[in-house]
């Protein structure tokens, strides 16, 4: 078999893998990245509307208004040492992508341009603040590419259209790499490396309205499940407020933040019942919930009431060629409406995914220890989607994703260097720790009869109705019992394809396996949580109950246990900002 | 509706042919990758990359009627039948619709594909004016698909040699770049009878571009920029 051997190893070529992959190949020490699609196809491109700092550009501005407005967004889940963290590096990360190139649209000083976005304040909730850096509305286009350019400057050694299998571990738990195979040839490789990061992105797939791309099935963390660690806040998932209704695309939150609003089928501006004084720009699952509502009801628009009007036609022509150009282009493609001249038809689509691998603000992938609150599994990273650190706790705002990617990317490539300094010996490689990343290869070589499409499509749809905006305890029982047969069915499935090149049809199947485990995952915490906060919302539990579940939620595979670890509610210099209603 | 996809499958050992194939589906509203996907839930073994499915990864660049398009952006109401889909043209073909893109991306990255600055860095941002900026307008936007590039017979006959349009396009975009202080070596690098000069002008780039970028005139403009320091 074929076996290669770096200092260091990415797993994920988007925005938070390209961000860390930069840092270490500045260095000394070797890095390569693995990504099953050519780097600047991963998800980040999709990004539109910006990248959060508080440069006060336009506006007077505060990280620490930033860091307020991110825990109140986050319903007061986040930890606040990480958000801290986040709020104050953001400023020079997002000015060492400018010094990389990123093409950010600028403001008539010459200075990077910033736009209002969601949940956004000065002074601590008082009046909106402008706070997000954007590149028209193509952001995440931008950061990607210039990551990518980065990287090439740099020789980061790629292994593109690599598809990564399990972890390889030891007895002491250390992580030595992984088993991966070349989707061109089928050939497995064992890439060994003393430290590896996982920036495998999100698993919106999971949903069968999603904004997200094909490729976000959660692969890092069916392979960190599978190594028998547990992940986090899984039932906290994002819908986005505006996607196009009945395809999912997104319509970012900038056009809200330039001055385009919601009506219903009466016209009516309807967020100024929901949220009185930030109405269209209140927090996502805020205005999600209200658009659900109103669907709900009998306010929606068209034929089957199904969807509202974003309307940002008074705008202008010229201001939305200039910044908005690109969800012009969606919506004319995928709607059949040009918005300079009519709304656009949209409804929330599955978006974001606030849980997933815990770790610690240097991006080590953290678990419960025996003595202590917690510790590092040693040569484990997470950074980006993927990762769960927390700093958008149960609910994320607009424009703190592209910042999480690279604050953290950063933080996670300068501590894996620290750690290669501590550890500068390779341990060795146990004989049987490949086999559980090849065996997932051989099962797929049992014929079945069950069809992987079709399970998929099932799973898809059985989450968009157990797990959606609304959830009651019996809805998502039954969703639960729904995965049991899918797991079933799984069993008995099997591929037509069993070719080595480039099969898709069995990256497809390796994929959707991760899937049932991030849709496991879901369920059986957000079974767990009888509470509302955030995006997860209980109809039989309508309130936040800080007594009971101030405290994240972590699940593990086995037996489908859930514990559970204390908020960290003391930031690491300022004053802890202390959980109060949280109003728009 | 009919489709006539390109198949091939290296392990078989049979030569590439082109399969008939009739689908139950309702045009209205979906894409040529809905079309793709759905035929492929029926036989697996029809290999396409495919991502974002909204325009802007520039996974599932293909041929189809004879033109270069993104398959998730590309109305089927559009087509005319049966849709003839075959891999983008002139790049070695792996599998099905899948191509070897690493001619194109060897070229991409022969430009050097960033921004080149020695000086110092400030503390804060590098100040663009917002004209400045407007001039990588159609520049910055390229998702590094191929369809301009395989579009090009240029590109065909001298892959090795000539840049193609999609790389030339990202050489301009540094060196329209206010930040960038490389032109020198950018123009130097590129003032040559293949690397530059194989471009015709012929325009099936800008014919083929699904985000409606213009390589040629970028092309023009290193041209007339070479021009201009010559005299």
């Amino acid at each position: 078999m074929n076996r290669r051997r770096f200092d260091a190893l990415i797993i994920g070529g988007g925005g938070a893998g390209l961000r860390a992959a930069l840092q270490l190949a500045r260095s000394d020490f070797t890095v390569a990245v693995v990504s099953k699609v050519f780097p600047t196809r991963s998800h980040t491109v999709s990004a539109q509307g910006g990248i959060t700092a508080a440069l006060a550009n336009v506006d007077d501005d505060r990280w620490e208004w930033h860091m307020y407005d991110t825990i109140k967004g986050g319903d007061w889940l986040g930890d606040q040492d990480a958000i801290e963290f986040m709020c104050r590096e953001a400023a020079s990360a997002v000015y060492e992508l400018e010094h990389m190139g990123l093409p950010f649209s600028r403001l008539d000083n010459g200075k990077i341009y910033q736009r209002p976005f969601g949940g956004q304040s000065k002074n601590f909730g008082g009046e909106q603040a402008t706070r997000t850096c954007a590149a028209a509305d193509r952001t995440g286009h931008a950061l990607l590419h210039t990551l990518y350019q980065q990287n090439i400057k740099n020789r980061t050694q790629f292994f593109d259209e690599y598809f990564a299998l399990d972890l390889l571990r030891d007895a002491e738990g250390y992580c030595l790499g992984v088993t991966a195979m070349s989707i061109e040839t089928g050939e497995p490789i064992v890439i060994e490396a003393r430290t590896t990061l996982l920036a495998t992105g999100g698993a919106g797939r999971v949903f069968w309205n999603s904004s997200n791309a094909m490729i976000n099935t959660g692969d890092g963390l069916g392979m960190v499940l599978r190594a028998g660690l547990p992940l986090q806040d899984m039932e906290f998932w994002q819908f986005h407020p505006t996607g196009i209704a009945g395809v999912g695309c997104l319509i970012t939150e900038g056009v809200r933040g330039e001055g385009g609003y919601l009506l219903n089928k009466h016209g009516e501006r309807f967020m100024e019942r929901y949220a009185p004084h930030a109405r269209d720009l209140a927090g996502r699952d805020v205005v999600a919930r209200a658009i659900a509502i109103e669907i709900a009801d009998g306010r929606g628009c068209g034929p089957r009431g199904d969807f509202v009007e974003l309307k940002l036609d008074h705008l202008g022509e010229a201001l939305i060629a200039d910044k908005l150009p690109g969800i012009r282009e969606l919506s004319i493609r995928f709607a059949g409406v040009d918005p300079v001249r009519a709304p656009i038809p949209v409804a929330p689509t599955a978006h974001y995914m606030m849980g997933g691998i815990p770790t610690n603000l240097h991006g080590q992938v953290v678990i419960p220890a025996r003595f202590g609150p917690e510790e590092p599994v040693p040569g484990l990273y997470a950074v980006g989607e993927c990762a769960c650190v927390s700093v958008h706790g149960a609910n994320r705002l607009g424009g703190n994703s592209l910042l999480d990617l690279i604050v953290f990317g950063r933080a996670a490539g300068l501590h894996m260097q620290e750690y290669l300094r501590d550890n500068p010996y390779p341990r060795p490689l146990p004989e049987s720790a490949a086999e559980p990343g090849l065996a997932r290869l051989a099962r797929w070589e049992i014929p079945g009869s069950e069809r992987v499409a079709a399970i998929s499509d099932d799973l898809r749809r059985m989450m968009q109705a157990h797990a959606g905006v609304f959830r009651t305890d019996a809805v998502l029982r039954e969703g639960l019992a729904q995965l049991d047969q899918l797991e079933q069915r799984l069993q008995h499935a099997g591929l037509q394809d069993r070719s080595r090149v480039f099969n898709t049809a069995r990256i497809e199947a390796l994929e959707l396996e991760n899937l049932l485990d991030v849709a496991r995952a879901t369920l059986v915490s957000a079974i767990n949580r009888t509470e509302s906060r955030g995006a997860h919302t209980r109809d039989d539990f309508p309130q936040r109950d800080d007594a009971h579940w101030l405290k994240h939620t972590l699940y593990s595979r086995a037996a489908d246990q859930v514990d559970t670890k204390p908020v960290r509610l003391k930031p690491l210099t300022v004053e802890s900002i202390k959980p109060k209603e949280r109003v728009y | 509706m009919k489709f006539r996809l390109y198949r091939f499958h290296p392990e078989s050992g049979e030569k590439p042919f082109m399969q008939d194939i009739e689908l139950d589906i309702e045009p209205a509203g979906k894409m040529l990758l809905d079309a793709l996907l759905a035929i492929k839930a029926q036989d697996e073994t029809l290999s396409l990359r495919r991502s974002c499915r909204e325009g802007v990864c520039g996974s599932d660049a293909v041929n189809v009627n004879g033109k270069n398009r993104l398959a998730c952006i590309t109305p089927l109401s559009e087509l005319k039948q049966p849709i003839e889909v075959r891999p983008l043209p002139g790049l070695p073909v792996i599998r099905d619709l899948i191509v070897d893109m690493e001619p194109f991306y060897k070229q991409y990255r022969s430009i050097k594909p960033y921004l080149i600055n020695d000086a110092p860095e400030p503390e804060v941002e590098r100040l663009q004016s917002p004209a400045d900026r407007a001039l990588l307008d159609g520049a910055y936007e390229c998702i590094l698909c191929g369809c301009c590039t395989t579009a090009c017979p240029s590109f065909w006959w001298n892959p090795d040699t000539f840049v193609g349009p999609a790389g030339l396009l990202q050489a301009y975009r540094f060196i329209a770049d206010s930040r960038d202080e490389a032109t020198a070596e950018r123009l130097d690098n590129l003032e040559d009878p293949y690397r530059l000069y194989r471009c015709r002008g012929i325009m099936n780039c800008v014919d083929a571009c699904p985000k409606g970028l213009n390589p040629t005139e970028a092309i023009g403009r290193i041209k007339s920029l070479l021009v201009k320091r010559r005299v």
